[in-house]
Parts: structure tokens; C-alpha cells; sequence
């Protein structure tokens, strides 16, 4: 599959490997200190990129874990003479214990908290740092031990900068592993698809902690270099600005990829060393006057290029050629046992939603079996849609019982409905639009997968990965959107869109689908295309239940039909009972006076 | 601990509280009409101390110049776009309203000589403070955040904590790194029994409850006040409505800057204040705003008093902890709030 040529950018990545490989042995020593300094701050900083850049989270507070490393390791060594290897151990433990504590008290609540309380914590911990004497004060601690690596002293900063560099390259690697699974396609969709992803089974409050979690580790890590490379430390480069600084770094260098932290590390160090020389000069007075710039030129990035830097770097380098090789096949994913037909799936009874003082649902039933398609019809406004989202728990229902597979399901979180065999699609499409047909259709596949954020970071679940991206595959194939595996989801015309949804929703391997409107916008012989596959589906004993305008495509398809008019149900019966009914077409057509 | 040092205190973190109060309150209001969380909120307060302070020491207060400059960028901005659409007829309108102000003030201190600029009465120093640091708030709006008002509220947090960063920046560049404190409005005070009430205290508390009094009336009685709360609940039907969602941002970050300012001028008389002072003066009042949810003006007011008080006490029990035990005192009130709300995520590009 790869090409044996080099491609450019593969040669860019070689030439700076083998730079930072034999940089140690030439640059000068000013030169090496600026390197090693760019790598730990490019650790944080891709902490950042991870929150932040993918995950549409920040925190203002890195610095401080930072410090938490850093001042862990020297207490320990310089107190008791552990060793460093074992100080690094207790630093991520303590690191994980408060990443964690601050991570469940804040992130149930809306998004600004946790940047919120990363600030209240980081300017603590500065001032706690400052205010103990047993940690120094504000004059800080000498003495901190060298590490020692297979009996080597890494004492002066040449030998160290393979340790900060192997440290730095190996987290970017496991970041981009990370990113590239099932659940780092989970963490993908936080950003602008929460709803979506909770309805697919993921635990999303689950993967905040999760990635606000590894940027903690990551930047305690790098406090934990920063301790032995210095062998000194005081509050000074843990305080709040400098934990900004960071979010500077990976917004300037390009926050959406893990190059972006390196790049903006490396620019924003080397900037610094630069400013602070002259800036003083210009001025005639001494202070940080470098913030000014670095401020300005946050503020002109986020007006103008969002993505930073890293993106104008990729351009330069000519393309290459993506292979669109078709998905490796794989043995097929283990199958939901179906339910026989004709078993009740969905019982709904008494259902009420009310928003405020308006009541969108009042008092309704239905009920859905195994080999059937349910249609839910009624005029715009009439609270399909409601009736959907308390079914499948995005919204549940203020009063009323619900019950799927014979077990109660009102108030469960949608994922935990999901996880019972319930799938469903949305009427506002809700797919990630930068991310591929087949990554998007892999979120459905979410719950059929079980390993970890650790052994998708070092790529032990390969196996499992190729069999998620088989099935979402076949699903694709499926629905006929094969030609678009490898679009960008956001890139297809609505209709298509919607027919992806449905293949994310089969990806589930549901016993039960929820379709909200997917006939609309699709042309006439799409119609009969999805008409003809959701008989089939129909035929292996899914039950379907489906909210549709369509008249002609619901009336040739549903076995029964449920007329629903101003939040309740007006009427229920055969297709045919239905277009006879007068009450139905008086709601639909306007009375005869 | 006897009752003189208790009431001391107590009168201490009530008057800290009062100023805590009213950025709790400017917070609420930036933050509900344009979703931004406005950190630089604190540099309004350094701004308008240090401006005040610059004015008795008969120095030419280097936000005038800020004030031009900023000025100058928006007619440039917005001069620019209206020859583009041949719309002549509203350049004396950006050119007055932008850079107006800002200009007469430099005229006028700049003429003044340094003596007659210190022996300025009092008020006349505060009124010009005010017209210097106020105006910074609307044009800083039009530059910063209104070119990317329809953005997620990360990007508008992240942008407001650039801008806190330039604006620490710049106040070193005006003012240097020395502290200043400027004079009382009136020396004396007050004793009711067993409490001295210094004047400036009883300034503080008389303002602070006179400007809410005052934001009370603008926000139920004028038609902007309306305007504003109409923005805060629902952008594009204020829209619709023919609202101004722009001339929103202009006068919330405009009130915002007030407040700011007049707080700096308030405190002043009491505490050195420093280029850097005003981020934590600001992040206390944050606290406040937080124990209020962000939403509830007299939930926010009471919890910055509540900061206020515990500042106060704890500086007396274990001071160099101040810091932290204010700062630490937003975890319980996070996690109350955590547990307490059912929030439903809104989803945002």
C-alpha cells in the first residue's frame, strides 16, 4: 500500500528527525537549551491541541499541572531521595486524582466552567507553591537530582534533550493514534456533536474527562522534565500567564493537529527570547512587553485563520496523492440476536412532554413490534419529533411510561437506550461535516468496540478497528453511498446525507429504528431505493418506526400508521383505515364547512 | 478576636465586596448580551485607577493615547466600508462618534499645564478619567469582538483572554511597573459606636449602591436597557425585532467600562494599585458572577459581597492563604452548582 518512493512530506519528516538526532552534537548550546525548552512546552501545548482542538474544550490551568510535576519530583528527591522514575509515577497519580476531581465538578456544567475553574485552580495552586515553606516559598528548591537512564547521568542539557524529544514525538504519536479509532472518533464528535454521538451509545462526558485528563498528564510530564533538566524550581513558570501562554502556543501553531503544538512551541519560544530583547530596548523600560504581541497576534489568528499556522506550513508542502483504497476486509462483527417478529419492541403509554407551560406531547401511545414498519404522521407541529427524542432519551419525557424490549426505558440517558438496541436518525442532520462518510458512519459502530483510550494510543485494538470500519463499510455499501466512502460527510447534498445517517443508525445493528423525515430531499428513485431497503430490513425483522411526509412513500410502505395533531394522537389503523378517516383528513385537508 | 477587629474586618470585606459586586454585575451583563467572558473586565479597574493617578501627577495618562489610536482603527475600519457602499452622508457620524472624545481629551490635557492638570478639582479629574477609559470599552468591541460575534464562546473566551493579556501589556507601557494610589474624595470618617467608618468606605458603598440603583432604572425603564435584555435572551429575535445586536455589544462593553473604571477610581484612595492589579480584582468579582450561575444579577452581587468577607477574614487568619482560599471557594459553589443543575447541552459549531 505505501508508495517506496519518498513522498515530500515524508522527506520533510525524515530531514527533521535526523536534525533533531545529530542537533545535540553541532548546535550550539544556546541553540540546544531553546530546543529543549520548545519540547516541553510542545508537550503541553499538545495536551491543548487535544482539548481544545479536537475536543472544543480549554483550560487556562495547564501551567499548574505543569507545576505539579515539577515541584512532585522535587519534594520527593530532595526530601527523601526517592527516585525520579518512582517521583514521576506519584506525579501523574496526583496529577490524575485532581485532573479528575476538577473534571467531574465541572464538566456537567456547561462548557465556560471548566475554563473557569481551571483559572481559580491554577491561581491557587501558584499561590500555594508561593505560600509553603516546606516547598521553598517563593525562592523555590535547589538540589534536584539528575535522572539517570540505564546507568547514564543525563546531567547537562545535551543528553537530556533525547529524553524530552523521544518523550515529546512518542505523546504525539499516541495522540494521533488515539485520534484515529473509535474512541477518538468519539472525541472528534464533541465538538458540535454531543447530542448525536450520546444517541450512538458514547459516554461524551465520559470522553471530556478523558482528554481533559491525558492534557493534565501530559503537562505534569513535562513539569516532571522540566524539574531535572533545571534541578531547580520556584512558582515563577507556573503561574496563570503562563498558562495562557500555552493556549497561545497551540492556537498560534495551529490547534487542530498535533504538529500544530510544536510549531507553535517553537514559535512563540523562539518569538519570546527575541521580543524580550528588543522590546525593553524599543521602550527604554524593562518588563514583559512581549505579551502585547503575542496578544495581538491571538486576536488576529481567531479573526483570520482559526487553524493557525500549521495549515499555510501543510500547504506548502506539495500533496500527496491520497489513496482511496477500499476498506480491508475483516471478519464480520458478532450480531444482535433479533427479536421474532411480531414480538412488541416499543411500548409507549401516557406520554406527556411539556417545555415550560407548552405541551408538546399530551398522553400519547404507541407501540412498535419486531417486522413491522410503524409510521408516525400528523401535520408540521404536531410533535413527531418530540415524541422521538423522549422515545430515544435525548429528551425525555416529563411524564409516562415507555418501554423497549419489555424493559422501562423513560429517563434513561439516550446512550443507555441505545446500548438495549434502539438506533435512530435525526431531521436536522447531524453528521460531522469535516469527517468522512465512513468515519461518521463508525460512530454508529461505537458500541460494537471495547478497547480503551491506552490500547487505541499504542495500537493494540487494530484488529477490532478494521472490523468497525468493515462493517461501517458494508453499511455504506448498503444504502448505496458506496462512491462517497471517502467524502467528506458535509460535502454531500442533503439528501445523502440523511441516507447516511440511516447507514450510521444500521452500523448500531439495532433491533429498533427510529427515522426521522429520511424521504426528504431525495429524488424519486431514491425514494424507492430507500423504500425497497427498509422492506428488507423490515424482512430480517427490524422494527421501524418512521415519522414521514411523504404520503404516497408512507402509505406504500407502513403496516400500520399512528396520525398524531397538536401533541396528541388523533387516530391509529391500517394505511387504508387512515386515508378513509375524517378526522384525518380533516386535520390534513381543512374542514368541509 | 474582639468585636473591634470583627467589625473592622467585616466593614473591610463589605467595602471589597460592594466593588467585587459591581464587576459581578458588569460580568453578568457582557456576558449575557454577547456570550464573552469578559477576563479584561479587571484592566478597566487598573486603567481607571492608574489614569486617575496620572491626572493628579499632572502626567498625560498614556490610555488617551490608546484611546486615539483605537479610534483612529475604527473610522479607518469603518470609513473604509461606508466610501465602499458610497454611503458619504454617515462619515461625520464614525468620525465624531469614534474619535471625537478621545481627541477633544488629548486637546484638552495636553494643553493644560502639568500644575493646573493636578490642581483639577477632584470630580473634574473622575469625569475625565472616565471619558478617557470609557470609550475604550465600545471601540474595543467594534475591533475585537464584533468581527467574530457569531463565533463559539470558546473562541470568544479565548479571544477575551488575548485581549486581557494586551491590555496588561500596554497599561506596563503607560504606567509603568510602580504602584499608585490617588487622594480620597474626602478625608475623616465617621464613627457609629464601637465603628470607624472611613469616608472613602462610605463613597464606596454609597456608589456602589447607587450605580446598581442606576443600572436597576436603565434595564427596566429606557428602551436600551430593554434593547440589551432582549439581546441576552434571544439574539436573533432581538434582531428581528430591529435591534441592534452590534450597538448591543458597544454599550454592554461601554457600561462594562464604567463600571470598570469607576470602580478603579473608587478603590484607589484605599490600596496601591498596580498595571497588573486589576486581573485578580476582576477574578473576584468572577467568583461572585459564578456563585450567581452567570445569569442572576442579585445572586452574583450577594456572592461577591460574600467574597468580599471571606477575603477580609481570611487575610486576618492566615494571609498569605488569602489567594487561595478565595480562589478555592469556587470548587463547593462548582460542585453545589453541578449537582443542583440539569443542564441540557446546546450544541454549538
Amino acid at each position: 500500500m505505501m508508495s517506496a518512493k519518498l513522498s515530500p512530506a515524508r522527506a520533510i519528516l525524515a530531514a527533521f528527525l535526523l536534525f533533531l538526532v545529530t542537533g545535540p552534537l553541532w548546535l550550539p548550546e544556546f541553540h540546544v537549551t531553546l530546543l529543549n525548552y520548545i519540547g516541553l512546552y510542545g508537550l503541553v501545548a499538545l495536551g491543548l491541541v487535544l482539548l481544545t482542538g479536537v475536543g472544543g474544550l480549554t483550560s487556562f490551568g495547564q501551567a499548574a499541572f505543569v507545576g505539579l510535576g515539577a515541584y512532585t519530583t522535587a519534594y520527593l528527591t530532595t526530601a527523601y531521595g526517592v527516585s525520579p522514575w518512582l517521583t514521576l509515577l506519584a506525579g501523574l497519580g496526583l496529577t490524575l486524582a485532581f485532573a479528575l476531581c476538577l473534571g467531574f465538578i465541572t464538566l456537567r456544567l456547561s462548557g465556560h466552567f471548566l475554563p473557569l475553574g481551571t483559572i481559580a485552580w491554577g491561581i491557587s495552586l501558584y499561590f500555594l507553591f508561593g505560600n509553603l515553606e516546606w516547598l521553598g516559598g517563593h525562592t523555590g528548591m535547589t538540589g534536584i537530582p539528575a535522572v539517570s537512564l540505564f546507568g547514564l547521568e543525563l546531567k547537562d542539557s545535551r543528553s537530556f534533550f533525547y529524553l524530552i524529544w523521544v518523550v515529546l514525538l512518542g505523546a504525539m504519536l499516541a495522540t494521533r493514534n488515539l485520534l484515529d479509532s473509535r474512541e477518538g472518533r468519539a472525541i472528534r464528535a464533541l465538538k458540535g456533536g454531543t447530542v448525536m454521538a450520546e444517541a450512538m451509545g458514547v459516554n461524551t462526558a465520559r470522553s471530556k474527562i478523558v482528554i481533559f485528563t491525558v492534557a493534565a498528564l501530559y503537562a505534569c510530564v513535562s513539569g516532571w522534565l522540566y524539574a531535572h533538566l533545571q534541578r531547580f524550581v520556584n512558582p515563577t513558570p507556573f503561574s496563570i500567564n503562563q498558562g495562557v501562554e500555552f493556549l497561545f502556543m497551540a492556537v498560534i501553531g495551529g490547534v487542530a493537529h498535533v504538529w500544530g503544538a510544536v510549531v507553535g512551541a517553537g514559535l512563540i519560544t523562539v518569538l519570546k527570547q527575541w521580543l524580550q530583547d528588543l522590546l525593553p530596548e524599543l521602550l527604554g523600560q524593562s518588563g514583559n512587553f512581549e505579551v502585547i504581541v503575542f496578544g495581538l497576534m491571538m486576536i488576529f489568528v481567531l479573526h483570520r485563520a482559526r487553524n493557525g499556522l500549521w495549515p499555510a506550513i501543510a500547504r506548502l508542502v506539495p500533496a500527496q496523492k491520497q489513496e482511496r483504497h477500499a476498506v480491508a476486509a475483516a471478519e464480520p462483527l458478532p450480531r444482535r440476536q433479533m427479536p421474532a417478529a411480531g414480538t412488541v419492541l416499543l411500548q409507549a403509554e401516557g406520554v406527556t412532554k411539556r417545555f415550560g407551560g407548552l405541551v408538546a406531547n399530551k398522553d400519547m401511545a404507541l407501540t412498535v413490534q419486531a417486522g413491522e414498519v410503524m409510521a408516525l404522521i400528523g401535520p408540521n407541529g404536531a410533535g413527531k419529533s418530540t415524541m422521538f427524542n423522549c422515545i430515544s432519551g435525548v429528551n425525555p419525557p416529563s411524564e409516562g411510561r415507555i418501554s423497549f424490549l419489555g424493559q422501562p426505558v423513560a429517563g434513561l440517558e439516550a446512550r443507555d437506550i441505545a446500548r438495549l438496541g434502539l438506533s435512530r436518525t435525526f431531521q436536522h442532520v447531524r453528521l460531522l461535516s469535516g469527517m468522512t462518510v465512513l468515519e461518521n458512519v463508525a460512530i454508529g459502530a461505537h458500541l460494537r468496540g471495547r478497547h480503551n483510550y491506552l490500547a487505541a494510543g499504542l495500537r493494540l485494538e487494530r484488529a477490532e478497528e478494521a472490523r468497525l470500519l468493515a462493517e461501517a463499510a458494508r453499511q455504506i455499501e448498503r444504502v448505496g453511498l458506496a462512491e462517497h466512502m471517502f467524502d467528506a460527510a458535509g460535502s454531500l447534498a442533503l439528501g445523502k446525507q440523511r441516507i447516511v445517517e440511516i447507514a450510521r443508525a444500521l452500523a448500531a445493528d439495532p433491533c429498533l429504528l427510529l427515522l426521522d423525515e429520511p424521504a426528504a430531499g431525495l429524488r424519486y428513485l431514491e425514494k424507492q431505493a430507500l423504500a425497497e431497503l427498509l422492506r428488507k430490513l423490515r424482512g430480517e425483522g427490524m422494527g421501524i418506526l418512521l415519522v414521514e411526509h411523504d404520503m404516497d412513500f408512507v402509505m406504500g410502505l407502513a403496516d400500520r400508521v399512528v396520525v398524531m395533531e397538536f401533541g396528541e394522537k388523533l387516530a391509529e389503523g391500517l394505511p387504508e383505515e387512515i386515508q378513509k378517516n375524517p378526522a384525518v383528513l380533516e386535520a390534513y385537508l381543512g374542514g368541509v364547512e | 478576636m474582639d468585636l473591634q477587629i470583627l467589625l473592622l474586618l467585616g466593614q473591610d470585606g463589605l467595602t471589597n465586596g460592594a466593588i467585587y459586586a459591581l464587576l459581578a454585575l458588569a460580568l453578568v451583563l457582557v456576558f449575557a448580551v454577547t456570550r464573552v467572558i469578559f477576563l479584561p473586565q479587571g484592566e478597566f479597574v487598573a486603567y481607571g485607577a492608574l489614569t486617575l493617578a496620572a491626572i493628579q501627577a499632572g502626567k498625560l495618562p498614556g490610555t488617551v493615547w490608546l484611546a486615539v489610536i483605537l479610534g483612529i482603527a475604527v473610522v479607518l475600519i469603518d470609513g473604509g466600508l461606508a466610501l465602499k457602499s458610497g454611503n458619504l452622508k454617515r462619515l461625520p457620524r464614525i468620525v465624531l462618534g469614534n474619535l471625537g472624545l478621545p481627541l477633544v481629551l488629548l486637546g484638552l490635557i495636553s494643553g493644560l499645564e502639568a500644575e493646573a492638570l493636578a490642581a483639577l478639582a477632584l470630580p473634574l479629574q473622575i469625569l475625565l478619567t472616565l471619558g478617557i477609559v470609557v470609550p475604550l470599552g465600545p471601540l474595543l468591541y467594534r475591533l475585537v469582538f464584533q468581527p467574530i460575534a457569531e463565533a463559539s464562546s470558546l473562541v470568544l473566551l479565548i479571544v477575551a483572554v488575548a485581549l486581557h493579556m494586551t491590555l496588561i501589556g500596554l497599561g506596563l507601557v503607560f504606567f509603568g511597573a510602580e504602584g499608585f494610589r490617588t487622594q480620597p474624595f474626602s478625608d475623616g470618617a465617621l464613627e457609629i459606636g464601637p465603628l470607624l467608618l472611613q469616608h472613602q468606605t462610605l463613597w464606596i458603598l454609597f456608589a456602589s449602591a447607587a450605580l446598581i440603583a442606576v443600572l436597576y432604572v436603565l434595564f427596566e425603564r429606557t428602551v436600551y436597557g430593554k434593547a440589551l435584555r432582549a439581546t441576552a435572551l434571544n439574539r436573533t429575535g432581538a434582531r428581528l425585532m430591529g435591534i441592534s445586536t452590534t450597538m448591543a455589544g458597544k454599550l454592554s462593553l461601554g457600561l462594562a467600562a464604567f463600571i470598570g473604571a469607576l470602580s478603579g477610581v473608587l478603590v484607589s484612595p484605599m490600596t496601591t494599585l498596580y498595571y497588573d492589579s486589576g486581573f485578580l480584582i476582576g477574578l473576584k468579582g468572577f467568583v461572585g458572577a459564578i456563585i450567581g450561575g452567570l445569569a442572576s444579577y442579585p445572586v452574583a452581587a450577594l456572592g461577591a459581597v460574600l467574597v468580599g468577607l471571606l477575603e477580609s477574614y481570611s487575610s486576618f487568619y492566615a494571609s498569605a492563604f488569602k489567594e487561595v482560599i478565595v480562589f478555592t471557594l469556587i470548587i463547593p459553589v462548582l460542585v453545589w452548582r453541578s449537582l443542583t443543575s440539569h443542564h441540557v447541552e446546546e450544541e454549538e459549531e
